[in-house]
């Protein structure tokens, strides 16, 4: 069965493309790009944008062990709502993914379970402990697309350096949750005027910018590839520019809410948990900054940190609190509300950093809108105005503190391996 | 009609001049039940009060107690070690159970900052806040503006400072809040360790050189210096402590003659200040506790008071 | 202003009232050695300190004067809905071996007079509590009966009596009105 985009602004600024057209999928394949095409289900496209599938390249799905949270079902349900036709999941699960059996098990679940693409990680240290070595290699031929003990940074900075080593060889991607954990010990929110007002102990930026300046450090060291996941400070900013101007092999990401939101919200929210994540919310100075870092380029991409919680593990004091809050839903229409219509990012930046580089940075075939290629496709609705509704999300959790507000902006359709998933915001039934 | 209009009291930070001055006139007005023969008033007979203690405490738990017992209110005390939040109920549950079992008001100590919120929002009954984490002690921040109004006759333009370890002092923020509402003007000193962020936006001074605060201060409030942060890196000794922060003799001559010497209690003799200040004429620790009682009734009776509808 | 339906007592009626309200004080008790006045707020309490003034002017002798709030003792809290400011009592001198007589304006259901009472009790043991009315207007919800009154009046309950003192209305006079 073939699938016509009929009549929308094909972008795809990777490949020079920027034109009204139609576009034909058939055998999960662009069969043609042109005008006045014909297929068997017609998806509408005029007035919107048509761009290459969007890749998350930080969600938790958390397979295996905590299907409570969140399992393969839910969270690409979640996803191609949001307008992503690829994510790639995080190690720290119950078991950790460390080793072959684990990572095929997730490759097998997500083959047969997934509305979406699934790319695994694999943990960079055993049990993500920061102590041994895990078989990083072995796991590369499983399939994983990258490697970090996300959730957890590597406290030895000699055992980073030598996993930076061992990863290169593969050119797997190290990623970083970059916190020096004494530095931000008990904290709940970050350290500031906000937590003091609050009566919460804060986390400080320092926290995050001596291992950012760490890893980049490293990666000049041994050429490796390191890429800095949800960046939140300025001086995390700075630091970036500078390992960059280095030549540092460096990659980094901001989340939506980090840059929406700031730690006010936490009082704005009454101890809502739903502001709680690490790293936390910090000042208007550092949303800024990280907005004029995506404008420039120097953060690369978009990611969400998709954090699935069940209520009872938010539900209760803030201190107790865990760490996290989902994103994948939400993050096409923050992108378009709060930086591409006020014209403070392109639409090309935004395909850029959403689609195209996290494609690269994990090795993986960046979608594209030519002919011949996978058709992973993602149709953006820009005047579309919507509330983020509770009831209306896929994810089996709800956390998130966007709940209740009305964006203009959202992601129209998402095509993966040229089978419709979504359509309108509704994930289509199979 | 007076009357809060509001079911909690989780912190001064929110309460309007007009709702302080009606609380600390409600206190001062039943102060008198306490001292007189007959410790017993009617009004609240019927409503049933419950003190949910997270944290050890007896002096807070205590007043609150006999506030509710002098106005005739049922009352029962829950804390950590004697109840079924040992076993690892959440709070969201124990509060649903208080409920169901018909409770008019819960009291609260926690040692997390907005723990009083998350009860005040599965709770229809009242919810005071008796101490949450680091965040607020609106009693206490209440009768220590009680004690100060009874001496001092008004708070606009009264140099208060506070010494110690305001950083980590629930006590120090609600005191803030409520007397730079009334033009106070409020002096934070202590260990550069232990001093908070952010409070130079409600006019607070804030300084490592206590003599500084203490010159000319009309209150010394001094905070109790909690000895487990030793152990935490934030100072060295008590030794130091005491000398470089400690308030004794010397350093309250450089208040005014007539200035208040205060203490949430319990007192660290020695530590945070000397003895002979702590039991010498400036002092009114006692009275400190008398008004406690007072303004815990007083926020009873203004919050249980009335009927279904307040 | 709602003109009244009548006017019961003028300034001179009620001086007139007040005055032999004295005189029965005096003699009922034999004298005022042991008596005390304790005006309930709010009106009560300048009633009280009139009878108070008129009580040494006729027998040469200062009669101590307390003020009682009876807010917390009211049996209607529950039904408000916004609990009513509280003032303080003030009630200075010592109660037992004294014949306490309570001042009020208007005795109506007798709820307020029984308030009264368990505030007055809760001070402490006078040996005899006496109660003077300006204006006793029926309709009793409780077993309680003045033993001085200014004025009868007979009303409806669909009727309000206002009492209008100058120290504390700026006019004076008892007037009835039909409820709003």
């Amino acid at each position: 069965m073939s699938v016509l985009i009929r009549g929308g602004r094909l972008l795809d600024p990777a490949n020079g493309v920027d034109r009204i057209d139609d576009l034909l999928v058939a055998d999960g394949k662009i069969v043609a790009i042109g005008a006045g095409l014909q297929g068997d289900q017609v998806v509408e496209a005029g007035g919107k944008v048509v761009a290459p599938g969007f890749i998350d390249i930080h969600v938790h799905l958390r397979v295996p062990g905590q299907e409570y949270k969140e399992d393969i079902r839910t969270g690409t349900a979640a996803a191609v709502r949001g307008g992503f036709t690829g994510v790639v999941c995080m190690p720290n699960t119950k078991p950790v993914i460390d080793n072959v059996p684990v990572v095929s098990y997730v490759v097998n679940l997500a083959a047969r379970d997934g509305l979406c693409r699934v790319w695994p990680t694999g943990a960079i240290t055993k049990g993500s402990k920061g102590d041994e070595l895990a078989e990083i290699g072995d796991m590369f031929e499983a399939g994983i697309v990258a490697v970090t003990d996300d959730g957890r940074p590597v406290d030895d900075s000699e055992r980073m350096r030598q996993a930076m080593i061992y990863a290169k060889q593969f050119d797997l991607l190290v990623m970083d949750h970059c916190e020096d954990k004494a530095l931000s010990a008990g904290g709940a929110m970050h350290y500031g005027k906000v937590s003091s007002e609050l009566g919460l102990k804060g986390i400080a930026s320092a926290s995050e910018e001596v291992h950012v300046a760490r890893d980049i450090l490293l990666s000049l060291e041994t050429g490796a590839r390191v890429h800095i996941q949800h960046i939140s400070s300025r001086r995390s900013v700075e630091l970036l520019r500078w390992g960059k101007a280095m030549g540092a092999k460096v990659s980094a990401e901001a989340t939506p809410h980090h840059f929406t939101l700031t730690d006010q919200i936490v009082a704005d929210m009454n101890y809502s948990t739903n502001t709680k994540m690490n790293p936390p919310l910090r000042e208007e100075a550092d949303r800024e900054a990280i907005i004029a870092a995506m404008v420039d380029g120097t953060i690369d991409i978009i990611a969400t940190d998709h954090a699935p919680h069940h209520i009872d593990e938010k539900d209760v004091e803030y201190q107790q609190a865990l760490f996290g809050i989902t994103g994948l839903e939400t993050s096409v229409g923050l992108t378009l509300d709060r930086l591409v219509r006020p014209g403070i990012l392109s639409l090309e930046q935004m395909i850029l950093m959403m689609s195209t580089r996290p494609a690269k940075l994990v090795n993986v075939k960046p979608p594209a809108l030519v002919e011949g290629a996978e058709a992973d496709i993602t149709i953006l609705d820009l005047e579309k105005s919507w509330t983020v509704q509770v009831d209306e999300m896929e994810s089996r959790s709800k956390n998130s503190p966007f709940i209740g507000w009305t964006l203009t902006g959202a992601p129209h359709a998402t095509v993966v391996g040229g089978k419709l998933r979504m359509l309108e915001m509704k994930v289509v039934a199979e | 009609m007076a009357g809060l209009k509001r079911k909690d009291i989780l912190g001064l930070k929110d309460l309007s001049v007009d709702e302080l001055d009606l609380i600390l006139n409600t206190a001062d007005t039943l102060k008198d039940i306490a001292t007189r023969p007959i410790k017993k008033v009617p009004t609240l007979r019927g409503k049933s009060l419950v003190t949910l203690f997270y944290e050890n405490s007896t002096r807070t738990a205590k007043s609150f107690e006999l506030a509710g017992k002098y106005l005739s209110a049922d009352v029962i005390n829950v804390s950590v070690s004697s109840s079924s939040v040992q076993k690892g109920e959440t709070l969201k549950d124990t509060a649903r159970n208080l409920e169901a079992m018909g409770v008019d008001a819960v009291v609260m100590r926690h040692s997390m900052g907005g723990a009083p919120q998350i009860l005040s929002r599965y709770l229809k009954a009242s919810v005071i806040n008796a101490g949450d984490g680091m965040h607020e002690h609106p009693s206490q921040g209440l009768l220590d503006m009680l004690t100060i109004r009874q001496k001092k006759g008004s708070f606009k333009g009264l140099k208060v400072a506070i010494i110690g370890d305001s950083y980590h002092s629930r006590v120090a923020r609600s005191n803030i809040y409520g007397l730079t509402k009334y033009g106070a003007e409020v002096w934070l000193a202590g260990p550069a360790t232990m001093l908070p962020q952010g409070y130079e936006e409600y006019g607070v001074k804030v300084t490592t050189k206590v003599d500084e605060a203490l010159e000319g201060a009309d209150v010394v409030n001094v905070l109790r210096l909690q000895l487990e942060r030793q152990e935490r890196g934030l100072f060295p000794s008590i030794a130091e402590y005491h000398r470089l922060w400690g308030v004794n003799e010397r350093r309250l001559k450089l208040a005014k003659p007539d200035a208040l010497l205060m203490h949430p209690g319990p007192m660290n003799r020695g530590v945070e200040l000397s003895t002979a200040i702590a039991d010498g004429n400036q002092s009114v620790i006692l009275e400190q506790v008398t008004n406690g009682v007072a303004v815990r009734m007083a926020l009873l009776y203004l919050l249980l008071g009335g009927g279904e509808s307040a | 202003m709602i003109e009244p339906k009548a006017l019961l007592m003028d300034a001179a009626q009620m001086n007139r009232a007040l005055s032999r309200i004295a005189h029965e004080i005096i003699e009922r008790n034999k004298g005022i050695e042991s008596v005390a006045l304790v005006g309930i707020r709010r009106r009560g309490v300048p009633l009280a300190q009139r009878l108070a003034e008129r009580l040494q002017e006729f027998e040469g002798r200062t009669v101590p004067v307390g003020i009682l709030d009876i807010t917390l003792y009211r049996d209607d809290l529950t039904e408000l809905s916004s609990v009513p400011l509280i003032h303080k009592s003030e009630v200075n001198f010592k109660l037992p071996g004294t014949v306490v007589v309570l001042v009020d304006d208007v005795l109506y259901t007798g709820r307020t007079v029984r308030a009264a009472l368990d505030a007055l009790l809760d001070i402490g043991r006078p040996s005899v509590i006496q109660l003077a009315v300006l204006i006793d207007r029926g309709h009793r919800e409780l077993p309680i009966r003045a033993d001085y009154v200014g004025k009868n009046v007979p009303t409806s309950k669909r009727e309000v009596v206002e009492v209008h003192l100058t120290e504390v209305d700026g006019d004076e006079f008892v007037a009835l009105y039909d409820l709003p």
